[in-house]
């Protein structure tokens, strides 16, 4: 555009302000592609932000300032020498601390792991870097990414932006609120049973927890390898759908992620050929009332447009929980293993023989919540229960699969809440597990059958954000994003600002 | 100790270290004598986030291993994690296959000792259950101030070779490590090098009173690292085993060491204290399926089982048995002289004789000075390095045959060749070793010879019926032609001039 256009799209544009740190990434990017906006401005803006907000929020648990600098003026440098590397040259993303930055902290928000620093980046670090983003700071998170409410930290609290005396949600809290917040515009989390999309709620911002197999794991701290997705999450679907775009590529070094032959995504769907399923029932469960009523509005929002509402009958997804915490918890008690101060992390000092302080690192190291699901999953694992527990879980999760797929032959998305109630009060549910692992009833079914699962902010409980949830088929993330488009384009839930 | 009434059970599960360049779900190298934890990378250590990825040259390998017994090759193997802590596994899981292995079934033929050097003894068949790939852990030491690891060696791909409790004596045992270290080197599947712990066996040994068909209670002793180690140990185990039985006392299904130093067994642990694996499948590695087309690609590196070759030597080139022994041993060696049994197939045998005496006997000679061998580094020379080519040695062996040369002058012509790598016929040449078959000038020496009152005796000897008198007449004839005249031609004559 020339100048007079510049400065009539200025007038006119309502994020034109000073207030950077609220700008979409897609804004960002068509600032700095306009010359209007210096990676480096941005970055200034944002960490004085940090400064003021993050002992608020508790956010972020590392951030390299000078590193993060040194990231904006190269990508200054090369957008002035012509050579930007793609949309989101610049632009910061935060990182769940599960999932490695060479050179950084790789803690787990685990004393097991607080002086860990990685030697290597993770895939989708290495993916970012190629796409020129600034890998900005690290986030805060329920220890090994087991948790709801991120007050399993052992590091810090973090706080729901929309009300500091509740929980953001977990695992990836700090991802969430650093995007409520205003700290960042794009962060990456992990979701193993709802990690991502169950704080996008809470927190009022977008998340996706991807088809298993699309971004590699290489570099994520595994929690429960066969559920675990790293996802991105942002304040809108674009943003969300371009950070997407930069993660989802091949890598050889995780055998489970699809090659490129094996990435045909589906199509999306206009909204009023959209055809969405409803789970029976599914709000008479223990579901808020306001939760309800927003998850209703966002129904008769699309028969308005056009898409036929059809119920669909999911009679396993009541075994979901408990075969997730079989599942989950037995792939974790193999998986935390390696932690026993032999090679890194936390070591006893109190040991005297080498299987004494294996044991005593561990005792040490972890904590309540994560000796909780260690024990159990050794417990379901262990000779004359593996049958009664592990196995009979993997045929439930087999069940649950083949219903789910089923119903996607039918519809194009199963829409539900993404978390029966809004945000609680930090501490309110620490002592109670059960009720605790209640807040992911909804968003597991896709951990276990590996299908794509979205969350999208469409509507309030009293002052706290409230999210909807679809779930799609196999590789059908472009049909959840252009149906979640639809519903964000009429509402104002976009960039709403929690009220710090 | 009566042992005759009893019966020794035997199954082995032996750890074979395969032949690759990279470890078995990382891509860094592996070697033995390196610095240690030199041989390591984020995947090897368990960093945290690290993933494995299986090595398909790994899995190529054990497929091969299962063409060369016979084995079944699954459609699809896969992984499963067998959960224990211990400092020198990295994961504090080892990945292994329990419910889908590589191979099943299968055979190894192995052959017992003879009643002498010279004579075959019993050939028997000795049925595998299944191989399956897994990975090695690291080595944990202790020193004076603490305890010491690494990890060099953890994430060596391993081989896991279980038998049948198919073996009946320690010397079977021995026998059929034999054979398949030969197999399992022949094909280059793995080098079996020992003293680098390249192949480590558990022995589960049992007795049972003679015509017993239930199996007695079993023990397994861990980690034997050498043929003499597995014969010394299942002798011990059995004649423990047996004297606890003959004396009342039961048998404890236990897990036990061998103390090679002392040459005595120990337990480790009973039955109480077994670890609890939980195996689950690895949910990092998918089912890995096994197409037809790499199974029928890796069937063309089969070798021929080195029985196979031991029968078709002796019976279809004619050859004895210690000579065929001695072949089927060595792969390049037998390869090396079926190659020259190509080039000359009238003799098979002639050919064996030169390989199986001199060839390997001039090999296995230090050698100190020859041109580029430096003089103060005694190498011993290879059978790739050898001068000497395949049909050089078939060109020595027909012209002895043919009667060029004599037996002696043979001799002197392979010690040439063996030094310089000419060829036989240059040689003779150049030495004027030729024999002499010129009638015309032998008969002028012979009856000179006949001529000297010296040999009168024997002539009159000769003439009175005594055919061996001749011989007398020959030495003299032979040391006047210098060793070059054709014997058979000697004697030709001299019966014509004797009349």
């Amino acid at each position: 555009m020339d100048k007079s256009q510049f400065l009539v799209w200025l007038m006119t544009n309502p994020d034109m302000s000073d207030a950077l740190h609220l700008l979409s990434a897609t804004e960002i990017a068509q600032r700095l592609q306009a010359g209007t906006l210096t990676s480096r401005a941005l970055v200034d803006a944002l960490l004085a932000r940090y400064h003021a907000l993050n002992k608020k929020v508790g956010a972020f648990t590392y951030l390299a300032e000078p590193d993060v600098i040194a990231q904006a003026e190269a990508s200054d440098l090369r957008r002035k020498q012509g050579k930007a590397l793609g949309p989101l040259d610049g632009i910061p993303v935060a990182i769940k601390d599960n999932i490695a930055v060479k050179g950084q902290p790789l803690t787990c928000s685990s004393k097991m792991l607080a002086k860990l620093i990685s030697p290597y980046d993770a895939h989708v670090i290495e993916a970012l870097r190629a796409a020129g983003a600034i890998i900005y700071g690290r986030l805060n998170m329920d220890e090994f990414a087991m948790g709801s409410s991120t007050e399993n930290s052992a590091l810090q609290k973090t706080y729901n932006p929309w009300d500091l005396a509740r929980i953001p949600g977990g695992s990836s809290g700090g991802s969430a609120a650093a995007l409520a917040a205003g700290l960042v515009p794009l962060a990456l989390g992990s979701d193993t049973g709802g990690s991502i999309r169950q704080p996008a709620s809470h927190c009022g911002v977008v998340g996706l927890k991807p088809t298993y197999g699309l971004i590699s794991r290489y570099g994520l701290v595994a929690f429960a390898s066969s559920l675990d997705q790293i996802g991105p999450m942002a304040r809108s679907i674009d943003d969300c759908e371009l950070l997407l775009n930069a993660l989802a590529t091949p890598d050889a070094r995780d055998m489970t992620c699809f090659d490129k032959e094996q990435r045909t995504s589906l199509p999306p769907v206009a909204v009023n050929q959209l055809r969405i399923g409803i789970p029976r029932g599914i709000l008479d469960k223990g579901v808020g009332q306001e939760v309800a009523a927003a998850t209703r509005a966002a129904i008769d929002f699309y028969r308005s447009q056009g898409a036929t509402i059809v119920e669909v009958d999911l009679p396993s997804s009541d075994l979901a929980v408990p075969t997730y915490y079989v599942v989950a918890t037995a792939e974790a008690s193999s998986n935390l293993a390696r932690y026993d101060g032999v090679r890194y992390g936390h070591r006893s000092a109190q040991a005297t023989t080498p299987v004494e302080m294996m044991t005593l690192s561990r005792s040490e190291g972890f904590g309540p919540e994560v000796k909780r699901r260690i024990l159990l999953g050794t417990f379901v694992l262990s000779a004359g229960y593996a049958d009664a527990y592990y196995v009979r879980a993997l045929r439930a999760r087999s069940k649950i699969l083949s219903e789910h797929l089923a119903a996607l032959e039918k519809v194009d998305v199963i829409l539900t809440p993404t978390v029966p109630t809004p945000a609680f009060k930090a501490g309110e549910k620490i002592s109670d597990p059960l009720q605790l692992y209640l807040e992911d009833i909804f968003t597991i079914p896709a951990n276990l059958a590996g299908l794509p699962a979205l969350s999208v902010p469409c509507g309030k409980s009293q002052h706290l954000p409230v999210g909807f949830h679809l779930v799609g088929a196999p590789l059908s993330e472009k049909k959840l994003f252009a149906a979640s488009r639809v519903f964000e384009a009429a509402h104002s839930y976009r960039h709403q600002q929690a009220p710090l | 100790m009566s042992e005759s009434t009893w019966e020794i059970v035997i199954g082995l599960e032996v750890h074979v270290q395969l032949r690759t360049r990279t470890k078995v779900f990382a891509s860094v190298p592996w070697g033995f004598g390196e610095e240690p934890n030199e041989q390591v990378d984020p995947v090897v250590l368990g960093l945290p986030g690290t993933l494995p990825v299986v090595n398909r040259a790994a899995v190529e390998q054990a497929i091969l291993f299962g063409l060369v017994v016979d084995a079944t090759i699954p459609e699809r193997c896969a992984w499963d994690r067998k959960n224990y802590f211990y400092p020198d596994n990295p994961k504090n899981y080892q990945l292994t296959q329990k419910d889908f292995p590589v191979t099943l079934g299968g055979q190894v033929e192995i052959e017992l000792p003879g009643p002498s050097r010279n004579v075959m003894g019993e050939h028997k068949s000795i049925r595998l259950h299944h191989a399956h790939l897994e990975e090695d852990v690291g080595k944990l030491s202790h020193s004076g101030s603490g305890s010491l690891v690494d990890y060099n060696r953890a994430g060596v791909p391993l081989l896991e070779i279980v038998t049948e409790p198919d073996l009946r004596s320690a010397t079977e045992a021995a026998a059929f490590l034999n054979a398949l270290v030969t197999m399992l080197t022949q094909a280059g599947v793995a080098d079996c090098d020992m003293e680098k712990g390249q192949l480590r066996c558990d022995a589960n040994v049992s007795v049972r009173r003679l015509g017993d068909t239930q199996l007695g209670t079993r023990t397994e002793t861990k980690n034997l690292n050498s043929i003499s180690g597995v014969r010394d140990c299942i002798q011990y185990e059995a004649a423990r085993q047996i004297r606890e039985l003959e004396e009342g006392r039961k048998i404890t299904q236990e897990t036990r060491g061998w103390n090679a130093v002392n040459a005595r067994g120990y337990v480790l642990r009973d039955k109480e204290d077994a670890h609890d694996y939980r195996y689950f499948p690895d949910p990092d590695i998918p089912t890995l399926k096994i197409s037809r087309a790499t199974v029928e690609r890796l069937q063309k590196l089969v070798p021929e089982r080195p029985f196979h070759r031991q029968r078709r030597y002796m019976e279809k080139l004619g050859l004895p048995y210690t000579s065929a022994s001695v072949l089927i041993a060595d792969k390049a060696l037998a390869d090396w002289f079926e190659a020259a049994v190509m080039a000359y197939p009238k003799n098979p045998s002639g050919i064996a004789n030169w390989v199986v005496n001199d060839l390997l006997r001039d090999l296995s000679v230090v050698t100190t000075a020859v041109d580029s061998f430096s003089e103060t580094t005694p190498i011993k020379v290879s059978l790739a390095d050898c001068r000497i080519k395949p049909a050089q040695l078939a060109g020595l062996v027909k012209i002895t045959d043919e009667g060029v040369i004599s037996k002696q002058q043979a001799k002197e012509v392979f010690a040439e060749m063996f030094r310089t790598g000419q060829e036989a016929g240059d040689i003779v040449n150049a030495k004027g070793l030729r024999q002499n078959s010129d009638a015309g000038e032998l008969e002028k020496i012979i009856q000179e010879v006949i001529a000297d009152p010296a040999v009168a005796k024997s002539i009159a000897e000769y003439r009175a019926g005594n055919e061996k008198a001749i011989n007398a007449l020959k030495g003299p004839i032979m040391k006047r032609t210098q060793g070059k005249a054709n014997p058979a031609m000697i004697d030709q004559l001299l019966r014509k001039h004797l009349g």
